[in-house]
């Protein structure tokens, strides 16, 4: 089973495509944002590289929110269109599980901050056990203080990852000391690669879906809405 | 074998084809559709799934909201197309998409829909100025008319009066320098307390009123330039309103509605005459959405009459964004070999017709 993966959720565009056992190809970018251009053709290098051809993906996975609203369209509208132009089943993984799943193995918890402005983070906390990662509270967009406050209530290490590092990380260090430790730069960004292998899993698992149930996993509703409220009776649902 | 090279040979083929079908994607601004066009004329299925309703609530078009409905709506209604059509994927001869002007995030679903299904089905990608897919609409409604003509482009975002000289080759002889005729009538709709979209509103509102009651300003229509101006007609309106309300006095809407809009059509329909006196052209063809405006039509076709001049008009549903228009604008381009590559990006407020403007 081969999974071709995108995560286009912040400013890096990345693209892997996996199978079990191995990883055969990744690409990451992590320069100007152009991910209208620039999405497709890297698919396309991607497959061309490894002597592979697009129909012979088996799943579509993307790394499908929080993140860049506009950013997430991009990736989620490409990748439900490969699936069905060629048929094929689809992943939605959650861009926190794939941040959180780049530090696999790493001590104490997991805590992938992004950068979600207002002054806040959106942000997740895991722990990796038994070979596994496992989700210990529910997604969120929360101040940085409030984040601080919920990590707390545990003694171990805290491992932050994500762009939000960037912006907080001086914060943190002074409110958590040493208990806080820091991703290194090339773990700390999107990778396609740990999209693919979560919806790996997941598909090996038969947790799949069809191109037209896939949809961005926002995390906040758009301005309009927080002012003036919805009006289509869709409730946003953390998935 | 490499995209790009099975794109060449795929155009190789086309050239011999009898047929040529193209299945276009358009979500510049609040209506998802997907349409599957035959030899550019023939529209095998054209959906639209609207917004209208949602974006009411707030008056207008919400850039966002406009977004996150589109990635949901966009694959069902592409399903419906080819379901609609009959036919499956694999007898497609290209994909056409709305690259731009429009809404930045909005666009960018459409594209990025078009770009990974051309990929992944190894079609060509055509990407079409929502200007020239407008225009296209009277190619589908009049199966005889080909360039040249003149061509008025009026709906929310446009207004432009277009020299089609042939398929592909444009040139913009006038366009209004501040709002859009469309524009106007949301505006003034919203002043009137009239309901959103503006323009079907006053059209009908405008049906109980008279059109003379008050002089509203025609903006340039004495000068020797067949550009357009609304935003002044706007504020007249908007101070007219002011004005009596400050001294207690009451109003027809009615009348208030019927003058603003015959102010709109008078200007419209004489740069149109004018510029088709000038350019020698004897055809005219309106397009876009405020086409379907019922004042416009009947103005147009009395003066047009007047001057012997042989009017178009698309039907009423191309008259509106739809995807039909983008796939008879793609069947042109594509036959004559105008294809785009995997890095085409939107362009939300550029138009190449209207960048490739001589002044007139």
């Amino acid at each position: 089973m081969k999974v071709l993966a995108v995560d286009t959720s912040s400013l890096v565009i990345s693209v892997a495509i996996v199978e079990p056992k191995i990883l055969i190809a990744e690409y990451v970018l992590n320069q100007e944002k152009n991910h209208s251009m620039k999405t497709v053709p890297a698919i396309e290098m991607v497959v061309d590289d490894c002597g592979e051809n697009i129909k012979n993906m088996d799943v579509f996975a993307v790394a499908h929110g929080p993140g860049s609203f506009t950013g997430l369209r991009i990736g989620v509208a490409t990748i439900k269109a490969l699936a069905q132009a060629l048929d094929r089943p689809v992943v939605g993984v959650s861009t926190l599980d794939g941040l959180a799943f780049n530090l696999a193995y790493a001590e104490g918890l997991i805590c992938p901050i992004m950068d979600a402005r207002r002054q806040q983070v959106y942000t997740s906390v895991y722990k990796f056990c038994d070979g596994r990662l496992t989700r210990l509270e529910e997604y969120m967009a929360a101040p940085l203080k409030e984040l601080i406050g919920l990590l707390s209530k545990w003694d171990e290490p805290v491992n932050f990852c994500g762009d939000g590092i960037l912006a907080y990380r001086q914060l943190i260090e002074q409110e958590m000391g040493s208990r806080a430790r820091f991703a290194p730069p090339v773990h700390a960004l999107q990778r396609a690669s740990s999209i693919a292998w979560l919806a790996l899993e997941r598909a090996l698992e038969g947790q799949i879906q069809r191109y037209w149930e896939l949809k961005p996993f926002y995390l906040r509703k758009s301005q309009a809405e927080q002012k003036f409220g919805s009006f289509d009776g869709s409730k946003e649902v953390s998935s | 074998m490499p995209y790009i090279c099975e794109i060449r040979k795929k155009l190789n083929e086309i050239k011999e084809k009898d047929e040529v079908i193209i299945l276009a994607i358009e979500t510049s601004c609040d209506e998802t559709s997907a349409a599957v066009v035959k030899n550019g004329r023939a529209v095998l299925s054209n959906i639209i799934a609207s917004q209208i309703e949602l974006h009411r609530h707030y008056g207008g078009v919400v850039p966002e909201i406009a977004s996150r409905k589109h990635v949901e709506a966009v694959n069902p209604v592409i399903d419906e197309a080819m379901r609609e059509a009959g036919i499956g994927f694999d007898r497609l001869d290209g994909i056409g998409v709305t690259y731009g002007p429009g809404l930045v995030g909005a666009l960018l679903v459409g594209l990025s829909t078009a770009k990974a299904l051309a990929y992944a089905l190894s079609l060509p990608l055509v990407g079409v100025d929502h200007i020239e897919g407008h225009i296209s609409a009277n190619y589908i409604s009049h199966p005889n008319l080909e360039p040249p003509f003149l061509c008025l482009v009026v709906s929310g975002g446009h207004t432009h009066l277009v020299w089609v000289k042939d398929y592909g080759d444009y040139e913009v002889v006038g366009m209004t320098r501040d709002d859009a005729a469309g524009e106007a009538f949301d505006k003034v709709a919203r002043v009137l307390g009239l309901a959103y979209p503006g323009g079907p509103s006053i059209d009908l509102i405008s049906k109980k009123g008279n059109a003379q009651a008050i002089q509203f300003p025609r903006a340039y229509i004495d000068e020797d330039h067949f550009d357009f101006s609304f935003s002044g007609l706007k504020t007249a309106v908007i101070n007219y309103l002011h004005n009596l309300k400050q001294r207690n006095e009451t109003y027809k809407i009615e009348d208030v509605a019927a003058s603003f809009q015959q102010a709109v059509v008078d200007v419209l329909v004489d740069k149109t005459i004018k510029a088709a006196e000038k350019t020698g052209l004897s055809r005219i063809a309106v397009a876009g959405g405020v086409a379907a405006n019922s004042a416009l039509r009947q103005c147009m076709t009395i003066r047009t009459r007047e001057h012997g001049f042989e009017l178009f008009y698309p039907q009423l549903v191309y008259c509106t964004d739809n995807a039909a228009m983008i796939g008879c604008a793609a069947y042109y381009k594509l036959i004559h070999g105008k294809i785009d590559d995997l890095f085409l990006n939107v362009e939300p407020s550029f138009s190449k017709i209207v960048a490739d403007r001589r002044q007139y």
